[in-house]
């Protein structure tokens, strides 16, 4: 099988560099696949647009900065650990704070549009995207922060091609992350959030919480903002750390969300790979002057236009959306 | 164990469309409350179970109590907890699940997992159709097996009392005896029974004691075989269904007879 890879791969052109894309691309894709699951899980089963996912992504982002570098909370109290496992309970701690500001951001802003347009609602989402911004870059300051994560610049180089440990772990936690999501929606709370979804009155005649279902999704999704903050914002992304211009990359993650079929979870996954891959080819191949350096950003959108052209609710979208 | 006392509901605040309904369901027992289209039985059940605010609805006078409490303004989730449970009208399940995951969501408030079994085993052996077909998708099964899994799904949390609504619309005569006979097995293993219902034949013909309502009131109860002598329920409620030609008759003298009810 690896043989064959490398076969596939010298045979290539160039190989190492269409490999090297691939890799780039997946792990890039990581990325989008986790903001796009997040974005899908709110919009299934809240009824939200949520235009605040950027930001959700820079707090979260910004959280384990200041977690992970700034208090170094709690690994400071655990040094019987090794200093990359302090780094992980720091970040997880994080995370965990991420998602209650989720579930503070739903309860305060959302909760009493329940029932508006979803347009209206997602209007409100553009609002919460701005304050929270606002806050964070205020927090953020002029500098980026960095997020100190353990294996820094590290390089696993296989001669075809070279892997960051970051992105080896990267890739191994969007799995793991995978995995854990999968479980849940079979889960009892699962269950519950895919009929809440799927009919709001009938998940709760059977006496489903709803409230408690929309705080539950927007801790997920704030959770996988944050793993995905984290991990575009250090080697061998932006390995500076978490600045003003973090949030902007949910905007590169929405045609994902479309691609899949705004209300496909497995769609986003798809969706997420296949804006990384197609970005990363870009990168490789298309490297026209003329073009200019912005051109890797909008491959997403045109990816998006060709899908919707062929398939209008995205490859795994459901053809009506709201069904009542 | 249910009472209902002068119930007063209005939609979108304007609209009163309950004036002050009474009902009991005792212990045990199996009630039937029946009504033509618009009289208000689906509206009286969202008020019992507390899912008038989806509709925008609102109970504005009187009362409602389960085993004596005071849920009158309870949350739907905790009256599920109760012990109430609904099968809504028009089935509503959840066709992107399948069966067993459908029965899992009725399970939702049952946290007991001896009991989650019992209610299953208990579910499997009413209706064998759905013990084979665990992992289909849900919006596969044909409509009477849905509404199987939809009387199933509100077994799940193992509930006191359980409400249906309309469970013999859209269904063949033969699946109407057969969902008519499952009800009486459910009640029959302990389960008390408030049966919402046009089909007032099959009603009454397992209830211990029937209500009728028209816009918004109840007009008459009383034992089943006193409301199937009555020549107003004879007219309006017996063979309903039986041709379009008499049906529409009878809708042409609905107006005259409603009027002599309310007088
Ligand atoms: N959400 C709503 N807003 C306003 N009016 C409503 C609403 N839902 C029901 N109504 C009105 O309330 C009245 C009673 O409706 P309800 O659904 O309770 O009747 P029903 O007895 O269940 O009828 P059916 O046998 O057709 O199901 C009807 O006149 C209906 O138009
Ligand atoms: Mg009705």
């Amino acid at each position: 099988m690896t043989i064959g890879l490398v076969v596939l791969a010298q045979a290539t052109a160039d190989g190492n560099a269409f490999a090297q894309m691939l890799v780039d691309g997946i792990s890039f894709g990581a990325i989008y696949a986790l903001l796009a699951m997040g974005f899908v899980i709110i919009f299934k089963s809240t009824s939200v647009i949520n235009f605040a996912h950027g930001a959700l992504t820079g707090l979260g982002a910004f959280l384990i900065a200041a977690f992970a570098t700034v208090l170094d909370f709690p690994g400071r109290y655990l040094t019987f650990l090794p200093e990359w496992a302090q780094w992980t309970v720091n970040v997880l701690t994080a995370l965990v704070a991420a998602a209650l500001f989720g579930i503070l951001l739903e309860r305060v802003f959302l909760r009493p549009m329940v029932g508006e347009a979803l347009f209206a609602v997602a209007i409100v989402t553009l609002g919460v995207d701005i304050v929270v911004r606002t806050i964070t870059n205020d927090w953020i300051g002029t500098q980026p922060r960095p997020l100190g994560a353990p294996w820094g610049l590290e390089v696993v180089d296989l001669g075809w091609v070279r892997i960051a440990w970051s992105e080896v772990i990267q890739i191994l936690v969007t799995i793991i992350l995978l995995g854990a999501i999968a479980f849940f929606l079979r889960s009892r709370t699962g269950v519950a959030m895919r009929a809440t979804a799927f009919d709001q009155e009938t998940a709760r005649a059977q006496g489903v919480n709803v409230g408690r279902i929309f705080s539950v999704a927007w801790a997920i999704a704030a959770f996988l903002a944050g793993v995905a903050g984290l991990f575009y914002s250090i080697f061998p992304r932006r390995a500076t750390g978490v600045d003003q211009a973090t949030a902007f990359i949910a905007f590169r993650a929405f045609p994902a969300v479309i691609i899949g079929g705004l209300d496909s979870i497995p769609g986003a996954v798809v969706g997420g790979f296949a804006v990384g891959i197609a970005e990363s080819a870009a990168n490789t191949y298309l490297t026209f002057e003329f073009l200019g350096n912005g051109f890797p950003g909008i491959v997403g959108y045109l990816l998006m236009m060709v899908v919707l052209l062929i398939r209008p609710y995205g490859l795994l979208g459901t053809p009506e959306i709201r069904r009542v | 164990m249910l009472a209902v006392e002068n119930l007063e509901v209005v939609y979108n605040d304007v609209v009163l469309v309950l004036r002050g309904v009474s009902l009991a369901v005792p212990d045990g027992k199996i009630v039937a409350l029946l009504g033509t289209n618009g009289a208000g039985k689906t509206t009286t059940l969202r008020a019992i179970t507390g899912l008038l605010d989806i509709h925008e609805g609102e109970v504005t006078k009187g009362e409602i109590s389960f085993d004596g409490a005071q849920i009158t303004e309870e949350d739907p989730s905790n009256r599920v907890r109760r012990g109430i449970s609904q099968v809504m009208e028009g089935r509503r399940v959840f066709v992107e699940m399948t069966v067993e995951e459908n029965l899992r969501a009725g399970a939702h408030t049952n946290r007991d997992g001896e009991r989650v079994k019992e209610a299953r085993e208990r579910v499997m052996t009413l209706f064998p159709r759905l013990a084979d077909r665990r992992q289909a998708t849900a919006g596969y099964l044909s409509g009477g097996e849905q509404q199987m899994l939809a009387i199933g799904r509100a077994l799940m949390q193992d509930p006191k009392l359980l409400i249906l609504d309309e469970p013999s619309l859209g269904l063949a005569p033969l699946l109407v005896q057969e969902v008519r006979d499952i009800i009486v097995e459910i009640n029959q293993q302990g389960t008390s029974v408030l049966l919402i219902e046009q089909n007032a034949k099959m009603a009454l013909s397992i209830a211990d004691y029937g209500y009728i309502m028209e816009t918004g009131k109840v007009v008459m109860d009383g034992d089943p075989a006193k409301l199937l002598k009555d020549e107003d329920v004879k007219e309006f409620y017996l063979g309903l269904h039986a041709t379009g030609e008499k049906k529409s008759f009878r809708d042409v003298k609905h107006y005259k007879r409603r009027k002599r009810w309310l007088s």
